[in-house]
C-alpha cells in the first residue's frame, strides 16, 4: 500500500520531545518514522534532534534508538547494521536509519557516509537541512545558502552573510553511484514521505535530502515551516528529485529524475525577503540567485527529465 | 599448539578465538597485521565475523559502537595518530558501557613523525574511561585477547578494554606461543549477553543519551566505581578461569619479580620488562638488591597493590615510554600517587626512555638500578625526572654505555 499522509499510522514513534515550535526537522523525523515503523533504528549524532529527543530520563523515541558521535552517524549505522545481520536478529521490517543535520552530513559527517555509500551498507541516512548548525545557535555550514545571515557569516556593510554557495549534497552523494538517493521538502510531506517508502524497500545505501526549515534560524513565523518549505521548492531554489543507481535503474551510470518541474517559478524575491536572515540582500544579489538558480535548472531540464 | 608468530599475529589468533561478530578494521603501523590476519581468516571461513572496511579510526570506533549496541562481540585496533584520531570516540564507548575490545599497538606521536614504539599513545588516554592493559610478550597478547573479552563483557564491569602491544618489539618480533584449540576457547569465553545494553524489539531503547547536571554526575560515578570495584574482581576471576582452562596463570594486575626485599625497584609497562627481568637476575647474583614491578593493568589503577609492592624499597624508579611536556611521566605520575595516598614515603625517580623506538640497553637497565642504589646512600644526586640517551645519570653509571 502507497503510504501518504492520510492513511499512515497514527501511532507516534517520536514525540514529547522539545523541539521548537515550528520545527521543520522533528516534523521531518515524525512522518519518516511513522512510515519506516516501529522495528526501525534509529541513529541520531549531536544536533538539534538528538539534543531534544535524548534527555535522560524524558526519552522521546518509541523505537531503538541511539545517539552517535557528530562525525559518525553513518558508521554506527554501519555498526548497527552489520550487528543486526552478524547475529541474525534483524527483523524483516527493519531500517536502519540515520537522522542528522546540514552541519553533520555536508561538513563533519560527510567521510564517514562516504564510506558507508563506498561499502553499500544497507542503512538509509536522512539529511534533515536546515541550512546552518541550529542546535549552537545558528552558524554557517556549507549547507548554508548564498547571502544568509548567521551568527558566524553576519549581514554587515562589508559582506551581507553567508560568501559561499551550498553545497550540492544530493549529486555528491549520487556520484558514488548509491542505489537510491533523492531530495525533499517538509513542504511537499506527500512527496517526501513517498521517498522515505521507496527508500525503505530498496537494498543498499540510501540517501535522502529533506529541506526543514527553522523558524528560529531563518527568522520567519513559527506558522510558516510548511508554507516556506513549499516555497523553496516553488521558486527552483530547491528541487524535488531522484537518483536511482545503475543497479535499481537499469540503465549504465544510474539515471536522474526531476519529480517537479514548476511551468512558472514563485518569487524569489518575495520568498527571500519573507525571512529575515536575507534582509541585507541587495536587489543585484537578488538577480544573481535567480541566474544561479535558472543555469541549475537548464541543466536539470535538459538532463534529469524523462 | 606452538607456533611462531609475531605479536600482531598472535594477537589475532586471539582474536579469531575469541569469536567477535563485527569487526572494524584500518591499517596502520604498526597495527596493520592484526586487521590483514583477520581478513584473511574472515576470508577462509575459519572467523565467521562481519569485516568492515571502515574509512578511518574514528568510524572504525564508532562503527563498534553500533555493533555493539546490537549485541554483538566487536573488536578493532589502532596505533598512535589513529587512536589520537579516534580519541572522542573512546568516551561515547566507555560512557555507553559497551564491552568492546581493541588492540592498540603503542607507537609515539607526532611530531616529529614516527612510527616506532613508545607509549604516549595510550597514556595520553588513560583518562577517557577504557580498562587499559600492557602485553610483555606475545603469548600474554594472544591471552589477553580473550581474557579481555572476559573482562569487558562481565554484567557488573561493562566497560570497552585497550589491550596494548609495544610497536615493532612485540607487534613485529617473532616468538614462539601456545595457540589453544578453539575448544579450549570456548570453554574459557561463552557468548557475549548484551541483555540490558542493546537494541530489544520486543521493548525498543535509547541507548546512549544525553544527561544534564541533575543526572550526569551519576553516570559517571557509576562507571568510576564499576570499573574501580568490579574490574579487578573480574580480572582476578578471568585469570584464574583461564589457568583452570590453558594451564598459563597470571599475575593479576601486577607483577612483582623480586620486590619483597629489594632496595631498589624498577616499575615498568609493557615489553620492556623482559629486559629488566634480566637484569635484576644478574644483580642479585651480585648482591645487589634489585627487584622490578611490572604493571599489567593500568586502568583501573592497581593503587594499592603498587604502594605495598614498593613501600619497603629504599628508592623506586619508573621506567617509561612516554612523557607529559612540562610535567613528568604519566605512570610516575600514578605511581606517586599510590604512594602518597599509601602513607609511603620512598623516594622516587623517573626514567623516561624509548621515546620514538630508541632502543634501551641492558646497560642502561643496569645503570638505572645503581643510579638508584647511589641515590638511596645519598652518593648521587639523582633528579626526580630524566631523560635516557640525554641528562640521565643513569647513562654515566651504565658500563659500556648504550
Amino acid at each position: 500500500m502507497v503510504v501518504n499522509v492520510k492513511n499512515m499510522i497514527d501511532d507516534e514513534l517520536f514525540f514529547g520531545h522539545k523541539a521548537c515550535a515550528g520545527c521543520g526537522g522533528s516534523l521531518a523525523l515524525r512522518a519518516a518514522l511513522k512510515v519506516l515503523g516501529p522495528n526501525a533504528v534509529a541513529a541520531l549524532p549531536a544536533g538539534c534532534m538528538s539534543a531534544v529527543g535524548f534527555n535522560f530520563p524524558q526519552l522521546a523515541f518509541a523505537n531503538n534508538a541511539m545517539i552517535t558521535p557528530f562525525a559518525a552517524t553513518a558508521s554506527v549505522l554501519t555498526g548497527i547494521e552489520a550487528g543486526l545481520r552478524a547475529q541474525g536478529k534483524k527483523p524483516d521490517d527493519c531500517t536502519v536509519v540515520g537522522f542528522a543535520g546540514d552541519g553533520g552530513t555536508a561538513d563533519i559527517g560527510l567521510q564517514a557516509l562516504s564510506g558507508a555509500i563506498d561499502r553499500n551498507d544497507d542503512v538509509l541516512y536522512i539529511c534533515y537541512d536546515n541550512e546552518a548548525y541550529m542546535n549552537t545557535g545558528i552558524q554557517k555550514s556549507s549547507l548554508t545558502p548564498f547571502g544568509a545571515k548567521t551568527t558566524t557569516t553576519p549581514a554587515g556593510s562589508n559582506v551581507h552573510g553567508c560568501l559561499t554557495q551550498k553545497k550540492n549534497l544530493f549529486e555528491i552523494v549520487a556520484a558514488h553511484g548509491i542505489p537510491y538517493a533523492a531530495t525533499a521538502s517538509v513542504g511537499y510531506l506527500n512527496d517526501f514521505i513517498r521517498k522515505v517508502e521507496r527508500a525503505r524497500d530498496v537494498h543498499g545505501t540510501r540517501y535522502i535530502h529533506v529541506i526543514a526549515p527553522c523558524p528560529t534560524g531563518w527568522g520567519c513565523g513559527v506558522d510558516e515551516t510548511v508554507d516556506i518549505a513549499k516555497d523553496i521548492v516553488d521558486t527552483g531554489l530547491w528541487y524535488l528529485a531522484e537518483y536511482e543507481g545503475e543497479r535499481v535503474s537499469g540503465q549504465p551510470g544510474g539515471r536522474f529524475r526531476l519529480n517537479r518541474d514548476p511551468k512558472q517559478f514563485a518569487s524569489v524575491p518575495a520568498y527571500l525577503r519573507r525571512q529575515g536572515r536575507f534582509r541585507a540582500f541587495s536587489d543585484d544579489e537578488v538577480a544573481a540567485v535567480e541566474q544561479g538558480r535558472d543555469a541549475k535548472w537548464e541543466v536539470m531540464r535538459r538532463e534529469w527529465r524523462g | 599448539m606452538k607456533r611462531f608468530l609475531s605479536g600482531d599475529e598472535a594477537l589475532a589468533e586471539g582474536v579469531r578465538l575469541a569469536r567477535p561478530q563485527v569487526i572494524s578494521a584500518y591499517p596502520i603501523t604498526p597495527q596493520t597485521v592484526v586487521v590483514e590476519r583477520l581478513s584473511e581468516m574472515v576470508e577462509d571461513g575459519s572467523l565467521a565475523a562481519e569485516y568492515v572496511h571502515v574509512e578511518s579510526e574514528h568510524s572504525a570506533l564508532s562503527c563498534a559502537i553500533g555493533a555493539s549496541a546490537t549485541g554483538a562481540r566487536t573488536f578493532t585496533a589502532t596505533s598512535s595518530q589513529g587512536l589520537l584520531y579516534m580519541a572522542e570516540c573512546l568516551t561515547y564507548a566507555s560512557g555507553g558501557r559497551f564491552p568492546i575490545v581493541m588492540m592498540n599497538a603503542n607507537r609515539a606521536t607526532a611530531l616529529p613523525w614516527n612510527i616506532y614504539g613508545d607509549q604516549r599513545d595510550s597514556l595520553s588516554l588513560l583518562d577517557h574511561g577504557w580498562i587499559q592493559v600492557y602485553a610483555e610478550n606475545n603469548q600474554e597478547a594472544l591471552d589477553l585477547a580473550l581474557m579481555a573479552y572476559a573482562v569487558a563483557e562481565d554484567p557488573a564491569v561493562r566497560t570497552p578494554v585497550m589491550v596494548n602491544l609495544d610497536g615493532f618489539a612485540l607487534t613485529h618480533t617473532y616468538e614462539t606461543v601456545d595457540v589453544p584449540t578453539p575448544e579450549q576457547a570456548d570453554a574459557f569465553l561463552p557468548p557475549y549477553d548484551g541483555a540490558g545494553n542493546s537494541f530489544d524489539f520486543e521493548n525498543p531503547v535509547s541507548i546512549g543519551f544525553s544527561a544534564g547536571p541533575d543526572y550526569d554526575r551519576y553516570f559517571k560515578y557509576w562507571e568510576h566505581r564499576d570499573m574501580l570495584e568490579a574490574a579487578p574482581r573480574a580480572i582476578k576471576e578471568a585469570e584464574a578461569r583461564f589457568a583452570e582452562v590453558f594451564g598459563r596463570r597470571y599475575s593479576g594486575m601486577i607483577e612483582c619479580v623480586a620486590c619483597d626485599d629489594a632496595d631498589v625497584v624498577l616499575v615498568t609497562l609493557g615489553s620492556v620488562a623482559g629486559l629488566v627481568r634480566g637484569v635484576v637476575e644478574r644483580l642479585r647474583a651480585q648482591g645487589v638488591r634489585a627487584g622490578m614491578l611490572r604493571i599489567r593493568y593500568l586502568r583501573p589503577m592497581p593503587s594499592v597493590l603498587v604502594a605495598t609492592a614498593l613501600a619497603g624499597a629504599k628508592a623506586v624508579g619508573v621506567l617509561e615510554k612516554d612523557v607529559s611536556f612540562g610535567a613528568e611521566g604519566t605512570v610516575y605520575t600514578n605511581v606517586n600517587s599510590a604512594l602518597q595516598q599509601a602513607g609511603a614515603r620512598v623516594p622516587t625517580y623517573n626514567f623516561i626512555g624509548g621515546l620514538g623506538g630508541d632502543d634501551i640497553s641492558e646497560a642502561q637497565v643496569e645503570g638505572m638500578f645503581r643510579a638508584l642504589a647511589q641515590a638511596a646512600d645519598g652518593t648521587l644526586d639523582l633528579p626526580h625526572v630524566s631523560f635516557l640517551g640525554i641528562d640521565s645519570p643513569a647513562d654515566a653509571v651504565s658500563e659500556g654505555g648504550r
